[in-house]
């Protein structure tokens, strides 16, 4: 039972032998057995946390952890084995010895790369309805960018071909795809509206009303709104409810940003703090004093693990959000950053003015290395919005004189899944997924810092639980020990015998006696414990002369 | 062990006790008769005598005879007083009594022998029983223990238990595609085809095919008992026919006749209607009787009897109805039948037509007609008895013969038909197969002697049924056998192959697993401690998370400002944004900037600050004051509470310490989220007791979004498989490898304490009569 394997056996996953007589014949593999699996690779895919150490345990509950246990290796080798299937690797740039790769600018770039990569090179010269925020949908696929002065527009921006283009009349402050690229949310003026890709108004939500920044979590179905007003709401777009209105309590509310790993949603307030926030709890679950100044700008990475600040006192600073809430690294910029974005293997670029700078760490699951930028690229205006697309090497910059996709090498994650977000996905199969997604809607009170919580025992409940069933039971039923000896209840006798008194007198007796014959083992216990120690004391005294054997 | 000992005293006391039982009783019953005191002697003489016969020297006690004024224990006693004293007796030497030596001996013996204890309460000896019988039964189930755990213990069941049939792919199938190459391998075939042998599909040779076409072993010798048993009832019918045809009471005979005659017209308007081919044949046996009759003098008043009742008849009354009667017996008898005639006729006219039309059945009952009387043939039957094939026992009616053989009983015969007729089916079909030539001639010299075929047949059927009670209790015997036998074989040809094993042959899908596995990875390492680079020789010392533990009071008064005031590098190196080209709004913005950072400092950091406190301070309990000033000492202006009671004060218990205890910069809320926690586990299953082994076994996602297709359905294979439409029994000794001996084991120990107790309550009778 309790062995655990280690690699699965040759004749489950390796191709049965054929017939004998052909491998007779043929000379003898010279691989026998599994292919071996990196160690690295398969703890990657442990998630049993072994650092806590256990409480003795029984041989049964000892043997089912040992299940567990052989359970957990064996899935983590299976999906280290299939690592092998994501054949794609990320892009690079490397400049020659000594090179900076920042001076390599996007024509460079596009004359170096293919011509399917070259045409993902492109800008928008749209200077007549100013400042453009973006939004790339979750496959990556579509781009849909919003002016400030009321033109919306959805494209499939790898065709280039457009879905809808439409002017809302109305100032625009954000723009966000829904689940999938049929819905679009704009945060106009007034009111928050929902477009479908024909750019039809499907709704417009008067509760989220002066609207400036928009996040959507797609696992949970939420589109969470941070308002002029202070407050940050979030809308289920699956049922269209309104889960919270949340009062941050810290004025005009226009920076914001999701973590993806976990879903809380970043604040940035003008008071220097980022407050991370679940539609669970009416507090902040977390605040954080970044900057002196105001926060401008606040970006989380794809793992959860880093977020980067930008303030008013023109500092960049990355912190550790696990658990210390540190800063990891911090650089003064000159002007400062006003946009801040993380691409899915974790480069961080910064919107400063006109010009955007991308900073790349030493690999995925690094912060990125703020000493040098590894690349920057100069637009034609202030920069208002900035995504990196998702799977693709492209970074979105939206500006006031249009829009611009710029190539960014090894931005984005090579291998997509293709249940989860498939770029090449039929209009039948993003039903099919949609369908699949809300079957598996994350509730919205699920959310919180640790999102593994769930697989933790509630122990204030436990124990609460406990206290009460022994209450109820007057013993613990849990911590009852078979071989502990029962109370001492003395038998009924014959009439006349039995009185209260003679009864507490029967108890007493026998109580007297247990005691009694504690301290008698308590007494013998210390005699023997000294005459151990006087028998050591003798040993290790004066060494016995050869005269003593004539003492008598 | 204690009780163990007690119980075999006990039952070795209680078998002593039997023992003594026997002698015991002997005098009691004896003893009615106390008046006749010479009996008495004269018995309890006896008894002696019987007493000195086991070989042991007893002491005899000496019987006084005659008066005497002493009466001592020591029996002293004249008998030897007719004996004449004779002087080499005084000579001899003073001995020491002998009588003195045997009263020591057994003073002696009854020292050395042990006292027997006092037989125990019943209560305890119960329990004493119980005990036993528990240590029995626990030790018989506990032969069960590693089954149960190996199935507490097993990934999946799969019910019904039956063995699965390891499906063998037969050597025909693995031979297709294969053909004789080499030389050695043709000349091997060549062999095997010379010599009949099968090559690929029949595995069997014919000589093989033909053997386990023949009888079993079982099945020959259950044919010969049946054969044997036939020719014992067969003759036990001759004797009694013989018996019965000895019997010269004629009243006897006319009731027997009598009963036949009626039985017989009753038959045949039954078979008018049922049966008119076999009817016809009834009819001509009529008139076969008739003719007899005709050609005879019986009932013609002619006899001897007819002719003294012709003298009585003139007075009595009685006589002449009896020859009325005996006449119009002749009458009846002697009247020809209109119907039967007629069709008579036409048969004798269109026999050779009938011949071709009717069927080879028909023609053998002519056959039949038109041979000799069976009567006639009784004696033959020895020799015709062996060829038995019975075409259709309906067409041997003779009911006549029938009469004969079962007058008594027709009920049991026409039963014994039923279950004769199916039984000859049967064998005839068997015969038929074996041998198919010989049918013909056998079934013509069967119909020939039918008569005797009726007897043979008849005993037949008693045999049949003997047999068939013999089986059934062979059947109820072995029944526990065969039974799960069948349903053993029953699963196998089916050669399901279960759901799970069809695993669907899909591509795996790419998960993105990376960061949520290199999360995990890190999360339970110390996590990476802040470093600002290259400012890090500007910092206090005590800034410094890893400072050791010592410091750990001190590193909470981490100055925020120092920590927030930190110089960063600045960049020059990077492409200055232009401002030249801005807009006019952006300008407007940054100089709103340039403002709010000219005002933005130390007050930011002091906010922050006293929020903390005041999130530190809410969250911490609070004392509650409980003293009541006065109470049980002098109260009023001035006065205070003395500290023995003011240590009354409900103290509020220190809540665990805040997360954010050492970190000066952030604020975690210590609201417990009640909305998730409502979907968290909140009782323990049975085999943990601490809540972090459990979280053990839950902490691997178990679905698809996190595995592949393979693991995932693994993990969620199901614990219980069951076949639909399968009866699932409750598991056997059989099943898992055990000789079905626990249920004998089991009675023995219900059966032996019952015995103890008997035993026990005899003892407790005995104690309490003597």
């Amino acid at each position: 039972m309790g062995e655990m394997e280690t690699a699965p056996k040759p004749g489950r996953d390796v191709p049965p032998k054929k017939d004998k007589l052909q491998t007779k014949r043929k000379a003898q593999d010279p691989f026998p057995g599994p292919a071996p699996v990196p160690v690295e690779v398969v703890q990657k895919f442990c998630r049993i946390d072994k650092s806590r150490k256990l409480p003795r345990s029984k041989a049964k509950t000892r043997s089912r952890l040992e299940v567990a246990e052989a359970e957990e290796e064996e899935t983590s080798i299976k999906a280290a084995r299939s690592e092998l299937l994501l054949a794609e690797e990320p892009g690079f740039l490397e400049g020659e010895d000594g090179e900076d790769t920042a001076k390599i600018c996007q024509a460079d770039i596009v004359e170096a790369v293919d011509i399917a990569s070259a045409a993902k090179h492109f800008d928008l010269n749209l200077r007549q309805f100013g400042p453009y925020r973006l939004n790339y949908s979750r496959t990556g696929r579509h781009l849909a960018f919003g002016g400030r002065r009321g033109h919306v527009a959805a494209l499939d921006w790898v065709t280039k071909k457009l879905m809808c283009e439409i002017n809302v009349m109305e100032a625009v402050r954000d723009i966000r795809f829904l689940h999938s690229e049929a819905l679009l949310a704009v945060a106009q003026n007034r009111w928050l509206h929902i477009y479908d890709n024909q750019g039809i108004e499907l709704h417009c939500i008067r509760r989220c009303d002066r609207v400036t920044r928009l996040e959507f979590l797609p696992f949970h179905f939420l589109l969470a709104t941070a308002s002029e007003t202070g407050f940050l709401t979030y809308l289920d777009v699956s049922v269209g409810k309104i889960v919270a209105a949340l009062n941050a309590r810290a004025g005009r509310l226009d920076v914001m940003s999701q973590n993806p790993y976990n879903a809380v949603i970043h604040l940035g307030h003008s008071n220097g703090t980022v407050s991370l926030w679940s539609p669970a709890m009416k507090e902040p679950l977390a605040k954080i004093l970044c900057h002196r100044g105001g926060v401008r700008a606040v970006a989380v990475d794809s793992t959860g693990t880093y977020m980067a600040t930008s303030g008013l006192d023109h500092q960049l600073k990355i912190f550790d959000l696990r658990g210390t809430y540190q800063p990891l690294s911090t650089r003064t910029l000159p002007h400062g950053a006003g946009h801040l974005a993380f691409s899915q293997r974790g480069l961080l670029v910064a919107g400063m003015g006109d010009v955007v700078n991308i900073w790349a760490g030493q690999g995925k699951g690094s912060p990125p290395s703020l000493e040098q930028p590894y690349l920057t690229h100069r637009l034609s205006g202030p920069v208002h919005g900035l995504q990196f697309c998702p799977f693709e090497d492209v970074l979105g910059v939206g500006h006031s004189g249009g829009v611009t996709s710029m190539l960014v090498p090894g931005a984005g994650e090579p291998n997509f899944d293709g249940l989860e977000s498939n770029p090449y996905r039929s209009r039948k199969q993003r039903q099919e997924w949609e369908v699949k997604a809300l079957l598996e809607k994350v509730p919205a009170e699920l959310i919180c810092l640790d999102p593994r919580a769930l697989a933790e025992v509630d122990v204030i409940s436990l124990e609460q639980g406990k206290k009460e069933r022994i209450e109820r039971l007057g013993y613990d039923p849990q911590g009852y020990d078979p071989e502990a000896k029962a109370p001492f209840q003395p038998k009924p006798k014959q009439k006349g015998r039995s009185s209260t008194a003679s009864l507490v007198k029967r108890k007493r007796k026998v109580m007297d006696e247990e005691h009694r014959d504690k301290v008698r083992q308590s007494l013998q216990q210390q005699q023997q414990q000294q005459q151990q120690k006087e028998a050591k004391a003798k040993s290790t005294g004066a060494r016995p002369s050869a005269l003593d054997r004539f003492v008598r | 062990m204690n009780v163990n000992r007690v119980a075999e005293s006990l039952l070795a006391l209680s078998q002593q006790e039997e023992l003594v039982d026997l002698p015991k009783n002997c005098p009691l019953s004896e003893n009615e008769d106390e008046g006749d005191s010479d009996r008495e002697r004269k018995h309890q003489k006896l008894l002696e005598a019987i007493s000195s016969l086991d070989g042991k020297n007893r002491r005899k006690l000496a019987e006084r005879s005659e008066a005497s004024l002493k009466v001592s224990e020591f029996n002293v006693s004249s008998e030897g007083s007719g004996e004449k004293l004779v002087l080499a007796d005084l000579l001899e030497p003073v001995k020491t009594t002998s009588s003195l030596a045997t009263v020591k001996k057994q003073l002696n013996r009854v020292k050395s022998k042990k006292v027997v204890e006092l037989p125990l309460n019943k209560e305890k000896i119960e329990q004493i029983h119980r005990e036993v019988a528990f240590g029995k039964t626990s030790q018989v189930l506990s032969k069960w223990d590693p089954i149960v755990l190996k199935n507490q213990q097993a990934e999946q069941l799969a019910f019904p238990l039956g063995k699965e049939q390891p499906a063998i792919a037969p050597i025909e199938h693995a031979l297709s595609g294969w053909k004789a190459r080499t030389p050695l391998e043709q000349e091997i075939f060549n062999l095997l085809h010379k010599n009949k042998q099968p090559v690929t599909d029949p595995l069997l040779t014919p000589m093989e095919k033909a053997s386990l076409r023949a009888m079993s072993l079982e099945e020959a010798k259950m044919h010969r008992a049946e054969l044997q048993r036939a020719r014992a009832l067969q003759s036990y019918y001759e004797a009694k026919a013989r018996r019965e045809k000895k019997i010269k009471s004629k009243k006897y005979h006319k009731v027997v006749k009598k009963g036949k005659a009626r039985k017989a017209s009753k038959e045949l308007e039954q078979l008018q209607k049922v049966n008119p081919t076999v009817a016809l044949e009834e009819l001509e046996k009529f008139e076969n009787a008739r003719m007899m009759e005709r050609m005879s003098l019986k009932h013609q008043n002619s006899g001897k009897w007819a002719k003294s009742k012709a003298i009585m008849a003139k007075y009595d009354l009685e006589a002449r109805q009896a020859m009325q009667e005996q006449l119009a017996k002749n009458k009846e008898l002697t009247q020809k039948l209109q119907v039967a005639s007629e069709i008579e006729e036409e048969e004798g006219g269109t026999e050779e037509v009938e011949e071709l039309l009717v069927p080879h059945v028909v023609n053998e009952v002519q056959m039949n007609v038109d041979g000799p009387n069976p009567w006639m043939l009784r004696s033959c039957t020895s020799d015709t008895r062996e060829a038995a094939t019975q075409e259709d026992p309906e067409q041997l009616p003779e009911p006549a013969t029938h009469e004969v053989s079962e007058s008594e009983g027709e009920r049991p015969v026409a039963e014994e038909e039923i279950s004769l007729r199916d039984f000859e089916e049967r064998r005839s079909l068997r015969k038929r197969s074996e041998l198919n030539q010989d049918a013909e001639p056998a079934g013509i010299q069967e119909t020939k002697d039918s008569s005797s075929q009726e007897v043979l047949s008849e005993l037949r059927a008693l045999s049949q049924k003997l047999k068939e009670n013999h089986q059934s209790r062979k059947q109820k015997a072995s029944s526990e056998g065969t039974v799960p036998q069948v349903q053993r074989e029953e699963p196998a040809p089916e050669e399901e192959v279960p759901l799970l094993l069809q695993r669907p042959e899909r591509v795996q899908t790419l998960e993105e697993l990376e960061e949520l596995g290199k999360e995990d990875c890190f999360q339970n390492k110390e996590l990476p401690r802040p470093v600002l680079e290259g400012q890090q020789s500007e910092r206090t010392p005590n800034n410094r998370p890893d400072a050791p533990k010592e410091k750990k009071e001190k590193e909470q008064l981490i100055d925020v400002q120092n920590f927030l005031t930190t110089q960063s590098p600045s960049v020059r190196s990077l492409a200055v944004p232009t401002t030249i080209e801005e807009l006019e709004d952006e300008e407007e913005r940054d100089q709103r900037q340039m403002i709010k950072e000219a005002f933005a400092g130390d007050d930011v950091i002091r906010n922050f600050l006293k929020e903390k406190r005041e999130a530190v301070e809410a969250s911490t309990p609070k004392d509650v004051d409980l003293t009541l000033p006065g109470w049980g000492e002098w109260g009023g202006v001035g006065l205070k509470p003395s500290t023995k009671k003011r240590r009354q004060f409900l103290k509020a218990p220190e809540g665990p310490p805040r997360k954010d205890k050492n970190l000066p910069n952030v604020i975690i809320s210590e609201k417990r989220n009640i909305h998730a926690a409502a979907h968290q586990v909140q009782v323990l299953p049975y085999p943990f007791t601490h809540h972090r082994q459990f979280e053990r076994t839950i902490q691997t996602p178990v679905g698809s979004t996190w595995n592949t297709q393979r693991a995932f359905q693994k993990l969620t294979t199901p614990k219980v498989i069951t076949k639909p439409g399968h009866i699932i029994k409750p598991i056997k000794a059989e099943d898992v490898g055990y000789r079905s001996s626990s249920r004998s084991d089991l009675s023995v120990i219900q059966w032996n304490p019952k015995q103890i107790t008997t035993r026990h309550s005899k003892e407790l009778k005995k104690n309490s009569v003597g």
